[in-house]
Order: structure tokens, then sequence, then C-alpha cells
């Protein structure tokens, strides 16, 4: 049986009547113990009989075509194959479910991965990846430079002009018009790319590091021109993800050629060079805003208008602007996203797509905006706060942004805040920036089989991932806390695509979405047992193995014959609302007076983010966001060569994410909350909320500090000492 | 990686194989070898050879060249005559990284010019003559002194920086036992013409020791300015010593990282400083002295203005003139 939910209208707060307190109180993760001991297995580390190994070929130019030529390197020990066909130009984009661009023998980037060296071991198919001769026909239009790039193309769906913004600048009392510019990232999650491709007559079986093994099947598969049911993906722990693992990566698609090829199980795992080109990265941008105020600080107008750049034939471009729609209020809006087409690894999602670098902008411009009308930073931006969505007209299903805003303001101590450049301790001067955070909450279609047993455990089953983001806690303890059972007595298996499919890890939509189909599975053994127990559903109470309903109390093991499984099925319906969680980011920096070095002593966040299934792992995605914030702000920053477009920067010496040192106190503070039109657990997203706005408090806090309006991203030394 | 022989040194005699390259830590030269900008078809281990202490001799002392550079860092000998060191071995790379590296390998460190790290990019010091991509490229980390039209790579060693500071001098073992004592200055080439030739090691020599003599009088500090708080190279260093006498500098020696090919000093500079009052405009003057010559290549201008910063505020802090 199926139970299936399409969410176009709210439902019953069930989890509020639920007794079990699975999910009121912090929990450990259940494979964390096996993570931190190196027993939780990730793909690298599989061994399959007879297993050849595979390495990648960088493209050594930035544009043209190249010829590889194989007898150069036959006859090196160990040499078993060299293979090109099918190779993809680059990682595919999130949910895009079908294969990425395969270039044959075009090269567009340095770095490209453009063939697969397969020899008996890892360190021979290295060597024969370095010695292989290859010829290449460069052509000489390459355009890798983004700050001179003139091919600029305006995306008209993205663009969007509302009132008139430049009557409402002409009128205002204040207004900001700030140009800000953000590095290309990389995702730099800790475990590379890496795959185990193995055939059994036309199947294979791939198991890779991977988010989304719904799409990631159908990309491989079509990848490799074969159909979807013959592709296995198995993909149980994965070492950080953070975008980099939404689509097909090459070295899956290079592992099940090589493995067809070859007729014997070939690995291929990214070298670190290969992760911050061969995947997708952050495009740079430049960002112009534009604020409108009234004498009292109220918005009249505002403006976001990016530049930003892509490969060729790549449909993705970051949607910048997407928290600027709606919050804050103004009449006059205006809107265009702007993409060139550059010879440089692609551009796609990286942690919060479009906030993470948007509201760098829109924030800091809000700080301008506050400076120059005289009003505190937080009484601006709760001023601002709209009715309702001040493009559509719909309202907010859920936003306790002012709450978080002034709550935190308590707790950060902000009334200790002071003027730029007054607050000196040694050579340091120190100051406070705040930032709101803004997340848009996105519920996609899953689904869960969940199987009670009489003794009392239960499993959950589904093709979801857990990239690190507790996956496998929130199921476990969403089933413990609607079937009555200790969370320690649910197995939960995932990350295999013979298993119902679910939405995939991405844009924080896993936990709502995936947890809504192990609920919806959980709810119809609810009616099972309630009907044996002959109470109506919404009677049923289940606590620790023990069912009770009207007068009736019987254990689980007595009311099931045997195991009872259902399967749960979520899907987005239409709802006309603005869902997005909230929240507020504060900061205090340190700025060295001499060096223009920064030093983050300490950040808050306050998040609201409906339910919270599980605060411990919930507080650690908003760490993530907070250390990513402080990364953003001061430290990341791929560096291309504007000649060659080359990342010279491609190892985790070189791009700098912050280290335990980078990082001072970390303080978070959930809202209790719940959001009706979401889901029917009322939960939204979480991971990407704690980024979004984080950097922003950080550069504000750097001018509260010592007086310097840091817009060109990462805030390092050099762009703050020569102002001090 | 290219497929090599492993052999293992059990004395000194094993252990000047001019066809070999020498491994202890391998922290930086296993990861040459991986990108096969270094492609040694021997590596000799001199790891299980007595180079491991630490020894105070008349006037100065004697670090074996096996000692890690945790350990030196910890040494309280090294910590009470030498804390300027320590400070500078702390201010390196990471922990583990620390624990493994020794003296000796510290010292053969080699450049991170990203250009240099990449095979499929023309590099003067990793293929002399196929030019050099730095000079107009991404050059954040690179050299504003010492530089050539050929390399503008630094030396990327916080522990040697301290080590020009405080005069150490390397022992090296000749292929025929016999000891060379070489000043870093000498130690260490400038790239001119040959930037592949970085220095005065010979085929067979090994490094045995750094002796450092006797600590100069004054005050130590270490100053490190970088993108992250650590792991991270040095934008600038400053290691410096400075004693005073009322009212007057009475000694004073600075070497620097993150701005030349090797640990740098001026000995001009200094000569400027001793005899004088402190005050802003000496060590204006002695910046001056510092960065004549001076040559940025782009992103990495701001090293000049960030450099004369750094020089004021340290001979601020030793001498106490700073507020």
């Amino acid at each position: 049986m199926t139970e299936h939910l399409k969410m176009d209208k709210i439902q019953p707060r069930l989890l509020d009547e639920t007794g079990q307190g699975a999910i009121t109180k912090p929990t450990p993760r259940p494979e964390g113990p096996l993570k931190v001991s190196g027993t939780a297995r990730y793909a690298g580390e599989y061994k399959a009989e007879n297993m050849a190994q595979g390495y990648l070929v960088r493209a050594g130019i930035t544009k043209g075509t190249f010829k590889i030529d194989r007898d150069s390197v036959k006859d090196m020990p160990g040499f078993l194959g060299l293979f090109t066909d099918h190779m993809i130009r680059n990682s595919a984009q999130g949910t895009a479910n079908t294969n990425p661009v395969q270039p044959g023998p075009q090269i567009q980037y340095l770095g490209q991965p453009i063939a697969v060296v397969v020899a008996e071991t890892f360190e021979q198919a290295r060597h024969i990846a370095h010695a292989v001769k290859v010829d290449y026909q460069r052509e000489d239009d390459a355009t890798p430079d983004f700050s001179t790039a003139t091919n600029f193309k305006e995306q008209e769906k993205k663009s969007l002009s509302q009132g008139d913004l430049e009557q409402a600048m002409a009128d205002a009392a204040f207004t900001v018009d700030a140009t800000f510019t953000t590095s290309p990232h990389n995702s730099a999650a800790m475990e590379p790319h890496t795959a185990l491709a193995t055939w059994e007559g036309d199947k294979v079986t791939v198991r890779g590091s991977l988010q989304m093994l719904k799409y990631n099947q159908n990309e491989l598969a079509d990848s490799l021109g074969i159909p979807a049911e013959n592709v296995r993906l198995l993909s149980h722990y994965i070492g950080g993800g953070f975008g980099s693992k939404l689509g097909i990566d090459a070295a899956c698609v290079s592992a099940a050629v090589a493995s067809r090829h070859l007729g014997r199980p070939v690995r291929v795992e990214m070298h670190r060079n290969n992760v911050f080109e061969a995947v997708v990265l952050r495009t740079p941008s430049r960002q112009r805003v534009r604020l409108a105020a009234d004498k009292d600080g109220n918005l009249l107008g505002v403006g976001h208008e990016n530049w930003q750049s892509n490969l060729p034939d790549e449909t993705f471009s970051e949607p910048i602007d997407t928290a600027t729609h709606f919050l804050y209020g103004g009449d006059s809006r205006t809107y265009a996203t702007h993409v060139a087409r550059l010879n440089r690894p692609a551009s796609g999602s990286v942690r919060a797509p479009g906030e993470a670098i948007g509201m760098l902008a829109l924030e800091n411009a809000m700080d301008e905006l506050a400076e120059a009308a005289g009003i505190d930073p937080i009484d601006l931006r709760v001023r601002n706060i709209p009715e309702v969505h001040p493009e559509s007209g719909f309202q907010y299903s859920s936003r306790s942004l002012a709450q978080c805003l002034t709550e935190g303001a308590d707790r950060f101590g902000w009334s200790d805040r002071k003027a730029p450049k007054e607050r000196r301790e040694g050579e340091w001067f120190v100051g406070m920036g705040v930032a709101s955070a803004a997340r848009t909450n996105i519920l996609m279609e899953s689904k869960a089989r969940v199987t009670l047993n009489p003794d009392g455990t239960a499993l959950v089953e589904t093709d979801m991932t857990d990239i690190g983001t507790g996956t496998y806690s929130i199921l476990s303890l969403i089933a413990a806390e609607m079937l009555g059972l200790p969370s320690d007595q649910v197995t939960v298996e995932l990350g295999d695509t013979d298993l119902p499919h679910a939405s995939g890890s991405g844009g924080s939509w896993g936990a709502a979405s995936s947890g809504s189909a192990v609920f919806l599975g959980a709810k119809a053994i609810r009616r099972k047992i309630a009907e044996r127990l002959g109470c109506d559903p919404d009677a049923l109470r289940l606590q620790d193995g023990i069912a009770t309903g009207g007068n009736v109390r019987r254990p689980i093991s007595e009311l099931l014959d045997g195991p009872v499984t259902e399967e749960g099925h979520i899907e987005p319906g239409k709802q006309e609302v603005t869902q997005a969680g909230f929240g507020a980011h504060f900061a205090e920096v340190a700025v060295n007076s001499v060096t223009g070095e920064v030093r983050v002593q300490r950040m808050l966040a306050v998040m609201a983010a409906g339910r919270i299934l599980n605060e411990q792992t919930a507080q650690s995605q908003v760490w993530g966001g907070q250390i990513w914030g402080v990364g953003t702000a001061l430290t990341e920053e791929i560096q291309h060569d504007h000649r060659t477009g080359h990342v010279v920067n491609n190892d985790l010496a070189e791009y700098h994410v912050p280290v335990n040192l980078d990082i001072g106190d970390l303080d978070v503070l959930f809202v209790d909350e719940r959001d009706d039109y979401a889901n029917p657990m009322q939960v939204k997203g979480i991971g990407e909320l704690g980024i979004s706005g984080a950097g922003a408090a950080i550069t504000n806090a750097i001018y509260n500090a010592c007086g310097v309006r840091v817009r060109d991203y990462p805030a390092t030394p050099d762009k703050i000492f020569p102002h001090l | 990686m290219k497929p090599f022989d492993y052999v293992r040194a059990t004395s000194h005699a094993d252990a000047h194989d001019s066809a070999a390259r020498i491994i202890a830590g391998g922290t930086n030269l296993l990861d040459l070898m991986k990108h096969e900008i270094e492609t040694p078809t021997k590596l000799l281990d001199v790891t299980r050879l007595d180079m491991t202490e630490i020894e105070e001799a008349e006037n100065s002392v004697r670090i074996g060249a096996l000692v890690t550079n945790a350990d030196l860092a910890a040494d309280p000998l090294i910590r009470e005559r030498y804390g300027v060191l320590s400070r500078a071995l702390l201010a390196g790379a990471t922990g583990q990284l620390r624990n493994k590296a020794s003296t000796g390998g510290n010292l053969l460190q080699r450049t991170r010019c990203p250009y240099f790290y990449d095979t499929t990019q023309p590099c003067n010091k990793r293929e002399p003559g196929s030019g050099c991509m730095a000079m107009e490229g991404r050059n954040r980390i690179l050299a504003i002194l010492g530089t050539s039209e050929h390399c503008i790579a630094t030396h990327p060693s916080d522990m040697a920086v301290a080590m020009r500071l405080l005069d150490a001098r390397i022992e090296i073992e000749k292929p025929g036992g016999e000891a060379q004592i070489l000043t870093l200055d000498e130690f260490y080439k400038l790239p001119g013409d040959t930037p592949h030739e970085e220095t005065a090691l010979e085929a067979g020599d090994l490094i045995v020791a750094v002796h450092l003599p006797d600590a100069p009088k004054g005050a130590q500090m270490y100053r490190k300015v970088r993108d992250r708080s650590s792991y991270a190279f040095a934008l600038v260093s400053c290691a410096a010593v400075v004693a005073t006498d009322r009212g007057k500098i009475t000694d004073a020696a600075l070497a620097f990282g993150g701005l030349a090919p090797k640990p740098w000093r001026n000995t001009e500079m200094e000569r400027l400083l001793i005899g004088e009052a402190p005050s802003e405009a000496l060590f204006d003057k002695a910046a001056d002295v510092l960065l004549e010559g001076a040559q940025s290549h782009g992103d990495n201008d701001f090293k000049i203005p960030l450099t004369r910063r750094v020089v004021k505020a340290v001979l601020g802090e030793l001498t106490g003139a700073t507020q």
C-alpha cells in the first residue's frame, strides 16, 4: 500500500500529538561511531575482485581539440586501457536527469577530463596518465577571464521590473548604489568523487559518491546510452557534497565505460585537482544593489542585478537575487541576470546557490543604508519586513524574522555595539555585524518504505542519501516518533537505487521531503494498528512499543502477526504562499590595525526553520553554515589565471577553507516554529539557511570594527590594511 | 608516480648516493613525486640514522637533521633561548605535518608557486627555459625581492626564516665524510638565470645538522601575516631580535619570509637601526632600505606596503616605541 500526499493544503500537526519524544531532544547520529572509527565505508574504500584502477587525464589547453596517442603508453607497466568514449565535460547539474555535455574531441577548459587511463594499480594509472602523449590543436579564441568578459547575455526570464526604481532613487531620502564582487568557490568536500563500476551482463552497478541517486541513475544511463533500469547506484556514506555531487560525475561515467571495455571492475578516484576543475564550481559574480528609502528608512525600491558566467551549453545560472525578491518591501523593484560564456570549469550549485552570495550583497547594502539613514541595522531590517510578498502579493507561510533579529540582538549583546574604530583592544579593532538569513524552502517528490516488525523494530528503506547532514538520524527519529519506538530500534537503509526513490540531498529539502515520505509510510502503519486495536487513528497513541487507543492498551508484539510494510509518497502541491526559512546572523570580529587580518571572535545564528527534527544534527548544520560564512567572507577564492582559466589553487593547501583556529565561539538558537504549508511535519530546510547571510554579518562587523567596507570578496588582508 | 627504488640507509656511509634522492619526512617530496614534478628513480631513506638529537655544545646548539619540527618547537632549550625559532616552527604547516617534517627537509622545501605545481604549465624552475606563467599571472603569494626575470618563486619555510635570523650554520656531510659548514645565505641560491638550482647542495651531500650560535641579546619575535590562521604560507613574515639600552637600539636583526626566493635579510637595514633612538621615522627609513628595488607583479603589489607596516609594527613592539 502507498500512502500518498500531494501537499496542496495544510495538514494536521500530528507530530505534536505523538508521545514518543524521539524528536524533541537532541540525539547523536546513529552512524557517528562508524564515521569517527573509520568503519563507515565510503566509495573509495570498496574493492572488487580483479579490480583495475582508473585515473583521469586532464586537458592541458584552454580551448581546442585533442588526439590522444594510446600507443605512446600501451607498453608501460600495468597498462590495461585508455578510453575517451562517452567522457563527460563536467558533472551534471542538480536534477538534470540527462547526460551532461559529452564533447568528444573538443576541449573547452583547462583541466577538462579527456580520457581515463586504466592500469592494474592506482600508481601505474597515474604515471601513465602523466606520460601519455596528447596532441592538441589549440584554438586561440578562448575567453577565460571574467573581469574582462564582454559576451554577457541577459537571461530575460529572470529579469523583472516593477514600479520605477530610477524614480524611487531620485525621490529617496537615503540611497545605496553599490557594486559587489564575489569569487568562484569550490565545494571542497573532504571526500573526492570516486566510483567503482562492475558489470554483470548488460547491467552496471556503480558505487559512487552522489547526492541524488534517482536523477543520477538517469544521468549515468543517458551518458552511457543504456536504459536506466540497467543502472544501479550505491552511495551509503558520502564525505560531504555541498552541491558538487548533485549530478553524475566523470569518475562514474569513465569507470562504467572502462569496466565495460575491460570486462572487469574499475575504480576511478578523482584527484583533488579534478575536484577543483571537473565538477561544478560556484560562479564568480558582480552584483549591483540599489536601495531607496524614505526619511524613516522605509524602502521605496530595491534593485539587484548580477553578472555571472558558465561554460557554453550549461543551462544553470545562479539565482543570486532569490532572497531579494521576498525579504524586504519597497514598491519599485528591478532584477536582471547576465551570463557570460567562458572557458573555465562549469558553474553550478554550491551550498545555498543564490542566497550564499546574493545575500552578501543585499545584506551589506542594508548595512550601508542603515549607516546612511542613521538607523540601527536591526531596526532598519525589522521595519522593512513586508506584510505580503512585495511582488506576488502572497502571504508568508511562516516567518519569524523579526523575532530572530530581536532575540538575537539580546542574546548577542548588540546594545554594546559601538561606532567604527571606537572599540580597540591592543592592535585590534573590534566590531559587531548583523545580517538577516533567508533561504527558499522547497519540497520535492519522495518515496520511502517503512516496515514495523512484531518485535518492536522497524526498517526504513529509500534511495535517499546522507551527505553528512544527518539523514540516517532524522529518518530514524521520524519513524520512531510515529511508530512509538525508541529510535535505536529503527534501522535506516539508504543510498541504493533499488529502494524507493527519494528526493535526494540538495536544496536543503532532504529532511522535509524524504522525512515526509517516511512520515506518511509510518502514518499508514499507524492506521493499520488502529484498525487492529479497534480505535480511531486520531485516538491512537504509540509509545515504547505499546499501543493505546480508546480504552485498550496492547503491546505491538500482540497486535502484529508479521511485519507490516507501507510506502509513503509525498509530492509538492500548488500553494499560493511564500515559503522560506528565516533567521538572523550576528558576528563579532577583530581586525588587525597593522595587517588587516580579520579574526572572527564569535558568531550567533538564530534560526527559524519550522519544527526542528533533531536539534543536535540541525545545530551541526548551522555550525557548518556559519563556518561557510567565515570562508566566504574571509578566505575562499578560486583563483583563475586570466589568460588560461587555469584554476591555479586547485588543492586544499592553497584553496583556503577556514581552519579550526579561524572559528571563534559559535552559538546557535532555534526559534520554535511550525510551517503548516511546508509538509505534514511542518519542517523547513535548515542546512543552507545557516550560510545565507552569515558572511555578510562578518563583513558588516569588519566595517563596524575598523570603518572599511569590503565589497570585493573575500576580505583578505590586502583589501583592508591599505584603508587603515 | 614514476616507479622508483627504495633504499634505507643504515649508516652514514650509505647516505651519500649521488644517484638517489634523500627522503626523511617526505611531507613535500611525496607530493612532488605524485605530481611528477620530481621523478627520482631511487629514494634513500635516512630516517634510521642518528641525527635526532638536540645537543648543547660550547657557544652553540646542534640540531640533528632528523629532529622533527614538532620536537624542535617543543624543546625546552629552544623555547628558552630561541623562542623566535619555536614560534616560527609553530606558525608553519599543521600539527600533522610538523610531526613528520624534519629539520633538514624543512630547509629543502620547494616553492608553492602554483605554476610550478602544475605540469601542464610552463615553469622555468621545473623545466628550465620553458617560461614563467607567474610573472604576469596569479602571483599573490610570490616574491618581490631577490627575483629574476625568470622566476619570482618564494621559499615557503617559516623555520628557515628564524634560522637565518639566528645566524644558523648548516652542517653538510660530503660523500668523502668531510664536513662543510654553510650559512643559510650561502646555502640558498637566488634564481638568476638558473631558477632550478636552489641550494649549494651537491650530489651525494647529506645535511646532518643545523648549528645555532648563542642566542643574540634582546627581545625576539616572529610575526606572520597570512590569509588564514594556520596552514597557510606567509604573505609576509618577520623574525626579529632587537636589543635596546638607554633609549638606543644596540642590536637589531630581522629576517623575512614570503618576500623572496630565500629567507631574506638585509644587513644594511640592520646597521641603520643600531645606535639610533627608536622612532617611526627611523623605522620608515629601515623599511625604505629593505624595500629598495622591490618589484611586485600585480597580485602581490600589496606586499610592499604590507611589509613596511610589519617592519614598523615589529620594531615598535620590540623597542617599546609603540604606545
